[in-house]
């Protein structure tokens, strides 16, 4: 197991600054998440990590060891691709022995990890074929496995739930964190889902544009967004937004509710003008404005609301967050 | 369908779209290779049209002859040693032309030349080079210090008779056949390459295999179904191939250092005037090729992974 520490890191294809100066350290055995629209960097820093690209400035350690001019075979890392990336040609016992064969290890030994593996990942049963004929789920936990296998010092997944289907992504979510939490391995993982990212992440890294925007536990990063665009990636649907002067007044749409349900006396209360509302089985989400402002608000239960009507809604103090409108700052106040 | 179009059948329109590819294969495939049949089986000659059935004496005479024998050995040499050096120095440019480097264009054009060039033009090219007096290798031999004065590597002589000593000939015919395939190979072998996802030869770095492991254990196996089909037709093109020996040496030097059974067809058939033999060794061929495409084919299919 392993610290991770990324030193005023960049990475540049000629103009374009796909990591763009990073400073995140890693704690040994964390789950660290980095967050981020397709382009932010995330998977280029992953990358870099991998020692899959060389950085243009900054270092990386891993423990206290640089290892910018270590190759990847050396850095004692393992990593889960998007695709998975399995040997087509070879079956699953031999994907997941690769690594180990690799090291030259007795061929008992081999067979003992990779069973170990296998039992681990519920994969047992799949050794002997080969990764056509098993299912995107299978694969996945052959991927995981063949990672996990030489017990690396950190391990990498690059979305490596995206190609599932919904009702398999999110038991395999699950036992990601399973897994991970049982071997305590350190782990950075990239995606671009948010609820994966809460789900998951004992921090969550928020990259756009090369540059991390704001690092955090799932809580911080939704309950005390640093930049508007931390609080409108995060959260779906993202942060409502008012003009107000020079800075922005903005409130999650779960806090944003009819004046009457709100009893805390330190509220604010809107002119809600709303415009369409929609059923979403377990909750409402009512669209409308305040002055221009598009707002919406989520509602988990029955209210009558009706659309084409204005109705007072409040948002308690404690749940308003400002920002400065030029720069996007957080204003504390 | 059932408009007032002339071919208002689907089956008529398929048939009228076959009738001229149908009449070209059974003119031009069809007929030579039942031609030859019969050739084979019979006294014919180019100076008498009549011809009568004379059995298998035609291929009792080939195995017989010694001119067969060499030239069967030196097609299976030309074919498996051009191959073998084809299919390395085609990976080998193949790796480095999927890598960015600046003049990456010019030098994917100028490998691709050779490809363009009509074979018997290139060959004429390098009959000059390997002239016996005037050839541009000895001059460079000669200047380097390497040929020509007692002593030197390549010996005292002012030329090295490319074309005129039997192992060098051989050698001159197969260097000018890797130089035409080559091109073919490599631009199959560079489709093949790109055709292999990134990241698992990424995985395959990250679980710790180095360069030659990568090669061996990834990139080979998964190129394996490309390579199989280059081989395939590398092979193809070689055994029935007698342009380069016939412009280079006919054959020579004498008595068959350089004759393969392509050349040794033609020379006893239509330079000999033995229609017969000639059609007998031609034939000769059509068991062996078939049974290396049954025998690839297999292998490339269950080599097929996805």
């Amino acid at each position: 197991m392993a610290r991770v520490r990324f030193n005023d890191l960049k990475k540049h294809f000629g103009p374009v600054k796909a990591v763009d100066g990073v400073d995140l350290e890693i704690a040994d055995g964390e789950f660290l998440v980095l967050l981020g629209p397709s382009g932010s960097g995330k998977t280029t820093l992953m990358r870099l990590c991998a020692g899959l690209e060389e950085p243009t400035a900054g270092s990386i350690f891993i423990d206290d060891q640089v290892v910018n001019d270590v190759a990847p075979r050396k850095r004692g890392i393992a990593m889960v691709f998007q695709s998975y990336a399995l040997y087509p040609h070879m079956t699953v016992f031999k994907n997941i022995a690769f690594p180990l064969s690799v090291e030259g290890l007795p061929r008992q030994e081999i067979r003992d990890k990779v069973e170990w593996a296998a039992g681990l990942l519920g994969i047992a049963h799949l050794l002997e074929r080969k990764p056509a004929l098993i299912s995107g789920g299978e694969r996945q936990r052959v991927a995981i496995a063949r990672a996990l296998v030489r017990r690396p010092r950190v391990l990498l997944m690059d979305e490596p739930l995206s190609n599932l289907d919904a009702k398999v992504r999110h038991t395999a979510r699950d036992e990601l964190k399973k897994f991970q939490r049982e071997i305590g391995v350190t782990t950075i993982y990239v995606t671009h889902d948010q609820v994966e990212a809460m789900g998951l992440g004992d921090r969550i890294a928020v990259m756009n544009e090369g540059k991390i925007r704001q690092i955090g536990s799932p809580d911080e990063i939704y309950q005390e967004p640093a930049d508007t665009f931390v609080a409108g990636f995060v959260g779906l649907p993202p942060m409502n937004f008012l003009e107000e002067g020079g800075a922005l007044t903005a409130f999650r749409p779960e806090t944003f509710l009819p004046a009457d349900l709100i009893t805390d006396q330190e509220r604010r209360i809107f002119n809600f003008r709303v415009e369409r509302i929609e059923h979403l089985g377990s909750y409402l989400l009512v669209y409308g404005k305040v002055g221009d402002n598009l707002m919406i608000a989520n509602l988990s239960l029955r209210h009558p609301v009706e659309e084409g009507t204005e109705v007072p809604f409040a948002v308690r103090l404690a749940d308003i967050r400002y920002y400065d409108r030029a720069s996007g700052r957080r204003i504390v106040k | 369908m059932r408009s007032g179009r002339p071919f208002h059948r689907d089956s008529l329109t398929a048939f009228a779209l076959l009738v001229p590819v149908v009449v070209y294969l059974a003119a031009f495939i069809g007929f030579p290779f039942v031609m030859s049949f019969i050739y084979s089986i019979s006294n014919a000659t180019i100076g008498d049209p009549h011809f009568s059935i004379t059995g298998l004496n035609n291929f009792r005479e080939m195995f017989h002859d010694a001119a067969f024998r060499t030239s069967l050995a030196n097609t299976f040499i030309f074919t498996f040693v051009s191959i073998a050096l084809v299919i390395v120095l085609a990976h080998i440019l193949a790796e480095l032309l999927i890598r960015d480097f600046p003049g990456k264009w010019i030098a994917r054009f100028l490998l691709m030349l050779p490809w363009t060039t009509p074979i018997a033009l290139g060959t004429i090219g390098f009959l000059w080079f390997m002239d016996s007096v005037y050839s541009p290798f000895d001059w460079l031999l000669r200047k380097l210090g390497l040929l020509g004065s007692p002593g030197d590597l390549f010996g005292p002589m002012s030329n090295l008779y490319w074309l005129a000593r039997p192992g060098l000939a051989m050698a001159s015919v197969i260097l000018v056949h890797v130089w035409r395939l080559l091109p073919l190979a490599t631009v199959i072998l560079i489709a093949g390459l790109n055709a292999i996802p990134r990241e698992i030869v990424e995985a395959a770095q990250i679980d710790g295999a180095g360069y030659f492991r990568r090669l061996f254990h990834i990139t080979l196996p998964l190129l394996f179904p490309v390579i199989g089909v280059t081989v395939l037709f590398s092979v193809f093109f070689t055994f029935t191939d007698m342009t380069v020996v016939w412009i280079l040496t006919r054959g020579g030097p004498p008595p068959h250092a350089t004759q393969v059974l392509a050349s040794l067809a033609f020379l006893k058939s239509i330079q000999g005037g033995d229609l017969a033999q000639g059609a007998a060794i031609s034939l000769f061929f059509f068991p062996v090729l078939a049974g290396i495409a049954a025998i690839v084919l297999r292998l490339v299919k269950k080599a097929v992974v996805v």
